[in-house]
């Protein structure tokens, strides 16, 4: 049997991936794929966790992740959506309206 | 190992079913659709001479795939190679890998030793099937882009957006029923619909459920992209939409692809609302019916029995698909979204409502 | 899970997961994404969570990951340069590097095993023992998550029709 911090390494190792996505990227589209890896090598370490104590409370707060990332996406997408109707770039060095 | 043996062999038997019955679904659409129109219909390659009624047997199921398998494989200039090769492969795998679940029969009993005709015994059941419908969408999407074509693209665009949408009132309608039978494993549904209402009535899904099978029947054709929600593939306007630029082998799968969602949506159908393998009135050991009387049975004249009963209603709801499609004119697309989300969606919630509440009052 | 099972899914998942971020087509990434997302819908299973295994390929696969293919076709996106510009990580990097290095290797020090198969309550992970949990313990979360949904559909509704 694999001991249960294996899971929770792995877990690391592709956060570790989504973290670099975000900050190496510079297209907004990946940067979000990016957070979306984030969230579900989280989601990985909720079930290992649940698997590790019998417990079914982490599967379920895998649920609510998926539900709030599901509402994330929507919104997110049609956000890009709109900025890139207004200015032709999924670049965000070069999305600096808001920079003072 | 020996009970390896058996799930690996329904799992084979099962999808060379499928594959055949796709097949098959060629010539009934052909030939079907020649005599709704009063054409004539597929009638060349006649191997026996010139018979009065030449039924076009051997065109359709020799004569055809032997043309488009030898037809050139062409990749469009500026195409992604690699994801147009993989588009129809990706499309097709999850919809055959469906069928496991679905039961086509009881028990085998085989020298003392009783089978499930089911290949797979999940107990997630009815959200596999969900599962890997929603994986098929990706053929449809990566062939529209691939092809770098923008009509294929529209083509993809659509089907994308379109089976998005009509998951949701697919998926609802299901809730309803598996509210009603209280299990998700697509064989107890099956043998709950062994029951009797009033010791008369077989007890099937469509008794329970409805609205649930129009909604379930109208989300399943938008699902399986047939008319008259055929937009992604709409030939008058996008020549035929995310397949246009395949040729040969690759066309080939799409279109039994197409197929095979429908066959899909037949077996679905089947053993939702309509008693999957049940025979009215046939019971394990043999007939009992309603007005007293009993026709003892042998077991394995039983399971046959069963077995036909499915193949026939399956069979039932494919010609009757097909015959949908040779008769209604196409949506527009607004039309096509707006029933999805303003008519379906508001109707499937309020049959899950309705379901609840019924199951609250009377338990 | 034991040891093959693990590195036989682990080591696909990296390899996968780095292809996200370092395939230069936005479609790749989106479909090694989707990958990504497979595998770990597998590894679920074998960790006893069949509902969200099935859910985590219904919802994210097949519908989430299919928005992101349908906002990359509809902007018709080309693929990027990989070229980085940020200045002033290097030093953050290492750190932050070090620091994760250290967090793994104190979390394979104190490695104890999962329970048995056997001893795990029965029905765990099924879709009848997650209901009835989210339907009791833990029913205002679930209505406040069914509020946050709607919230989500009428902005991106009213962020669309502008």
């Amino acid at each position: 049997m694999v001991p249960t911090s294996y899971h929770l390494i792995l877990s690391g190792i592709l956060f570790t991936i989504g973290v670099t996505g975000v900050l190496l990227r510079r297209n907004i589209i990946i940067i979000f794929m990016s957070i979306e890896l984030m969230l579900n090598a989280v989601n990985l370490s909720f079930v290992a966790l649940a698997r590790h104590f019998g417990n079914m409370d982490g599967q379920i707060i895998v649920f609510f992740v998926m539900s709030v990332a599901a509402a994330e996406v929507a919104v997110g997408l049609a956000i890009i959506l709109l900025v890139f109707r207004g200015r032709e770039t999924v670049n965000v060095d070069e999305l600096n309206l808001m920079r003072w | 190992m020996i009970d390896f043996l058996i799930t690996f062999s329904l799992t084979v038997l099962m999808i060379l079913m499928v594959l055949n019955l796709g097949g098959l679904l060629l010539w009934v659409e052909r030939k079907g659709s020649a005599v709704l129109q009063d054409r004539i219909g597929a009638n060349r390659a006649a191997v026996l001479g010139k018979l009065p009624f030449n039924l076009g047997i051997v065109n359709t199921l020799v004569a055809d795939p032997i043309k488009l398998f030898t037809k050139e494989d062409f990749v469009p200039p500026g195409a992604d190679k690699l994801l147009h090769t993989l588009a129809p492969a990706i499309g097709l795998v999850p919809l055959l890998i469906t069928f496991i679940v679905i039961p086509f029969g009881d028990v085998l009993i085989i020298g003392g030793r009783e089978i499930t005709l089911q290949a797979a015994n999940l107990n997630i059941g009815i959200l596999y099937v969900l599962a890997m419908v929603s994986l098929s969408v990706y053929g449809v999407v990566l062939g529209g882009w691939a092809s770098n074509n923008r009509w294929a693209l529209l083509g993809g665009i659509r089907g994308s957006a379109q089976m998005i949408s009509y998951e949701i009132p697919l998926g609802l309608a299901l809730i309803g029923v598996v509210l009603a039978f209280g299990s998700l494993d697509l064989q107890e549904i099956t043998r709950a619909q062994g029951a009797l209402i009033g010791g008369w009535i077989p007890a099937w899904g469509i008794v329970y459920q409805p609205v649930a099978f129009l909604i379930f029947l109208a989300a399943g054709i938008a699902e399986s992209k047939r008319i008259p929600f055929d937009l992604p593939e709409a030939e008058s306007e996008l020549i035929s939409g995310y397949f246009t630029e395949y040729s040969g082998a690759k066309q080939a799968m799409f279109m039994l692809g197409d197929f095979v969602e429908a066959i899909i949506v037949a077996g679905l159908i089947t053993t939702l609302f309509f008693g999957g393998w049940q025979v009215p009135f046939l019971l394990r050991d043999g007939f009992h019916f309603p007005w007293g009387g009993t026709l003892a049975l042998p077991s394995l004249l039983v399971t046959l029995l069963q077995v036909g009963s499915f193949t026939l209603k399956v069979l039932f709801f494919c010609w009757l698909q097909i015959m949908i499609r040779w008769t209604l004119p196409r949506f527009r697309y607004d039309q096509l979204i707006s029933l999805g989300w303003k008519i379906l969606l508001p109707l499937a919630l309020a049959n899950v409502m309705l379901t609840a509440l019924i199951i609250l009052l009377f338990e | 899970m034991d040891f093959v099972t693990f590195f036989a899914l682990a080591i696909p998942l990296v390899v996968v997961a780095v292809m996200v971020i370092a395939h230069p087509s936005p479609v790749y990434s989106a479909l090694f994404l989707v990958m990504t997302l497979f595998l770990l819908a597998v590894y679920f299973l074998f960790l006893n969570a069949h509902m969200v295994a099935a859910l985590q390929i219904i919802v994210y696969a097949g519908a989430i990951m299919v928005l992101f293919l349908f906002v990359i076709m509809l902007l018709n996106l080309q693929s990027d340069t990989l070229r980085t510009q940020r200045h002033g990580l290097g030093r953050v990097a290492i750190i932050g590097g070090v620091i994760l290095l250290a967090e793994l290797g104190l979390l394979l020090q104190g490695s104890s095993s999962e329970l048995a198969e056997s001893s795990l309550p029965e029905n765990f992970g099924t879709v009848e023992a997650l209901g009835s949990q989210l339907f009791t313990k833990y029913l205002l979360p679930f209505e406040i998550t069914g509020i946050l949904l709607l919230v989500a559909v009428v902005g991106a509704v009213v962020l669309a029709k502008r």
